[in-house]
């Protein structure tokens, strides 16, 4: 049974895929925008939702989130994942494969799809593996999983070290529509590494990763995706040289999406500083210098995507020593208000630019339904309150991981409701 | 020089955090105690009734025995947990081990462990005084004031003097607390040693980077010789023991280049005939067993000054009264 029309009445309404920002109606029924204007004429049963003062957007995408599920519930599940989700303002996320069991048959495909079916979060879409056991040998059955429900491939987590396989599993992607998602680390130089290489690294005696770790395994995979024209995305781009490899090989023609992360868009590897487990994540924090080119290529849309990267840990794990301490960081319920506060409120972004990089270009990249508020499209809508101040709690997440570097900052902007199929799965104020 | 400007707080985690002050105080508190391991009976009763653990999570004789002497000529009671005897090897996380250990009501923890951080993430969960005896490859602070109280008892000073760290400095944790340590002081600081054994950004602490150990011995007043581990060749940072003893390995032929009298130190244990050769290790310029007796005495110096003993009462402590 569909849910009652419902009509959000009078907020901002932002949608750049039909160059709308205005305050306007958007109508929802039978689980499908049915229209966006003003006067717009709404069934007498519909929920009226005001929203004045509040910005109405196409609902947002995180297309790169780990749900630990199967395997690893103790940090997080489907369920709880995708209500994490719907709490952060998202009301669709891609799941990583890297469980216990890795997600590299159908069948699992199909569990992941079901379980996101009964979380009543957001939409859980599945990825499926590169290679069986993302062990880097063979190629999983794409065209099995694809079927199933998997949206992209990657082995995330494990770097493709062996470019003839990258090259394999970006032209057998080709058949069948999907991108291949790249965790790019050369993980010779990466080897035994804990943080960014350089001056801090020195100074705390951690190993470190050097940039042209990552910057090589960029260059790597921009190349085999251009004599391939296979899709190749890049996850959580990290370094200066590798915008702007990826700058340039846009400009070539090649077909590659890229991430930034909130994290690498405002930290830098002072947050290491004290061995503070919460800063540890892959790639690591990098430089001011790097992390300014990560801002300049998300703004200029070199990266098109803001994902999070959410990686939930147990409080135990990261209760260690640095280097016996997971890397990752969760996300989903920070990510809305970094960007409201460290980037729209700051006049860096525009509103319509954050709700491509959140919402428009996710759904592109991965072939997703939404991403807009075309009429005929999901009744999946995002409504954020730009002026609702609060404070990061890491102790109150609906995720049940509480890593953050970001616990007790002061944010300003936050995702207030979130409808999914036109279902309020999220009602910050209920 | 007030107590307060002195004052080293709860724990000794690193000489980073220390001000030169700081640092001279507790050579000059170490003074007072080489007097006490001269002694027939090498006991006062400073640390009487306080307890000590020292917490061993990777092997070491040369520092668990001198803090153990250290506090033992203190009257202090110790108690040794290392690795393979403890529940380390059962899966016990650190966090649970440090609370056992607060638990029991102690008064100081002594740490060694092979992860940068490990003393500082210690001392911020537990109330009772950590000092790190060495965390991965981060710091080694007594190593650093062992070494900085040889040198000053040698040349009188440190300041002004230069100070070459031959060797794998990327691993050292000995090399970061004598680079620390020694500017504090005043001292110029070099280091020298395959460049795959050099971490990115050295330059930026402050010292000068030798390629060549023969520009290193032109330069400096005083040498300290890292111990090379075998383990990095297998890792590929130098291609033998026998190329990098003939790079950069102290021989009594290129200290003889020199044109001043260098004083040799060496935290041990060592490679004879790697990283130092014998007839330097065993010649007339070589402080190294000096720094092993010093080691003692700087590290009464930490327990004393740690369990609220002030400087200027370390002579009178050592006759009679407590810290």
């Amino acid at each position: 049974m569909s849910p009652k029309a419902m009509v959000l009445r009078g907020g901002r309404v932002v949608d750049p895929t039909q160059g709308l920002d205005g305050v306007l109606d958007v109508l929802l029924a039978d689980g499908q925008v049915a229209g966006v204007g003003k006067g717009l004429e709404v069934p007498e049963d519909a929920v009226v939702m005001e929203c004045a003062g509040m910005v109405v957007t196409p609902g947002l995408i995180d297309p790169h989130v780990h749900l630990r599920e199967p395997g690893q519930e103790h940090k997080e599940t489907i369920l709880t994942g995708a209500r994490a989700a719907a709490a952060g303002g998202f009301t669709a996320v891609v799941a990583m494969p890297n469980t216990d069991p890795v997600i590299d048959s159908p069948a699992l495909v199909g569990f992941v799809l079901a379980a996101g079916r009964r979380a009543g979060g957001a939409r859980v879409y599945p990825t499926g593996a590169i290679s069986l056991g993302l062990k880097g040998g063979r190629l999983a059955p794409v065209g099995e999983m694809v079927e199933a429900g998997a949206v992209a491939i990657t082995d995330d987590g494990h770097p493709v070290m062996d470019s003839g396989l990258m090259r394999m599993a970006l032209e057998y992607a080709r058949g069948f529509d999907i991108p291949v998602a790249d965790h790019p680390e050369d993980l010779g130089l990466a080897k035994g590494g804990q943080m960014n290489e350089g001056l801090v690294s020195t100074r705390l005696g951690l190993r470190g990763k050097p940039n042209a770790s990552e910057d090589g395994h960029i260059v790597r995979d921009l190349l085999v995706a251009e004599f391939t024209h296979g899709h190749i995305h890049l996850q959580h781009v990290s370094t200066a040289f590798g915008v702007e490899m990826i700058r340039q090989a846009k400009a070539r023609g090649v077909n590659v999406t890229a991430e930034a992360s909130p994290h690498h868009l405002i930290l830098t590897d002072e947050a290491v500083e004290g061995y503070r487990t919460e800063a540890k994540m892959n790639p690591p924090l990098r430089t001011a210098v790097d992390r300014d080119a990560v801002v300049a290529g998300m703004l200029d849309g070199t990266l098109d995507i803001i994902a999070t990267d959410h990686a939930p840990h147990h409080y135990d794990e990261k209760e260690a020593a640095f280097d016996d301490a997971p890397n990752g960081i969760v996300g989903l319920e920070t990510s809305v208000g970094l960007i409201l506060t460290h980037f729209v409120r700051t006049g860096k972004l525009d509103l319509p630019t954050m709700v491509d990089r959140m919402s428009c270009q996710p759904a592109r990249a991965f072939r997703l339904p939404g991403g807009t508020l075309e009429p005929g499209s999901p009744a999946d809508v995002t409504v954020l309150d730009p002026e609702r101040a609060w404070t990061v709690d890491r102790n109150a997440f609906v995720s049940m991981s509480s890593n953050t570097p970001f616990h007790g900052w002061e944010l300003k902007g936050r995702a207030v409701r979130t409808i999914v199929g036109g279902e309020v799965v999220f009602d910050l104020d209920r | 020089m007030t107590p307060s400007t002195t004052h080293l707080g709860k724990d000794l985690v690193g000489l980073e955090p220390l001000s030169g002050d700081q640092i001279r105080s507790i050579l000059d508190t170490a003074e007072p105690f080489k007097e006490i391991s001269e002694r027939a009976i090498k006991k006062v009763p400073v640390l009487r009734g306080k307890t000590i653990v020292n917490l061993f999570f990777e092997p070491s004789t040369r520092t668990r025995v001198s803090f153990e002497f250290a506090e033992k000529r203190l009257s202090a009671d110790t108690v040794n947990i290392s690795s393979s005897g403890s529940s380390v090897v059962k899966g016990e996380t650190l966090v649970d081990t440090a609370r056992n250990l607060e638990a029991m009501k102690i008064d100081m923890v002594v740490m060694r462990h092979g992860s940068s951080g490990a003393a500082k993430f210690l001392a911020e969960r537990i109330p009772s005084n950590v000092i790190n005896a060495g965390d991965g490859r981060h710091e080694h602070p007594t190593q650093g004031l062992l070494d900085m109280l040889t040198i000053r008892d040698h040349r009188g000073r440190i300041d002004g003097l230069k100070v070459c760290i031959v060797g794998d400095v990327l691993h050292s944790r000995v090399a970061r607390s004598n680079i620390y340590g020694l500017l504090k002081l005043g001292a110029e600081v070099a280091v020298c040693g395959p460049r795959t054994l050099l971490p990115v950004g050295i330059e930026e602490l402050g010292v000068h980077v030798f390629r060549r150990v023969e520009e290193a011995i032109e330069w400096a007043d005083v040498l300290n010789i890292l111990r090379l581990q075998l383990e990095r060749m297998e890792g590929g940072y130098v291609p033998s023991l026998r190329e990098y003893n003939r790079v950069f390995g102290v021989s009594r032929a290129r200290l003889a280049a020199a044109s001043r009298e260098i004083l040799i130190l060496h935290p041990g244990p060592m490679n004879r005939g790697v990283e130092i050769d014998s007839d330097v290790a065993d010649g007339p310029h070589s402080v190294i067993l000096n720094q092993v007796t010093n080691g003692v005495a700087v590290r009464m110096a930490v327990l004393y000054l740690l369990a609220g003993g002030r400087p200027e009462s370390a002579e009178a402590a050592k006759t009679g009264g407590e810290a």
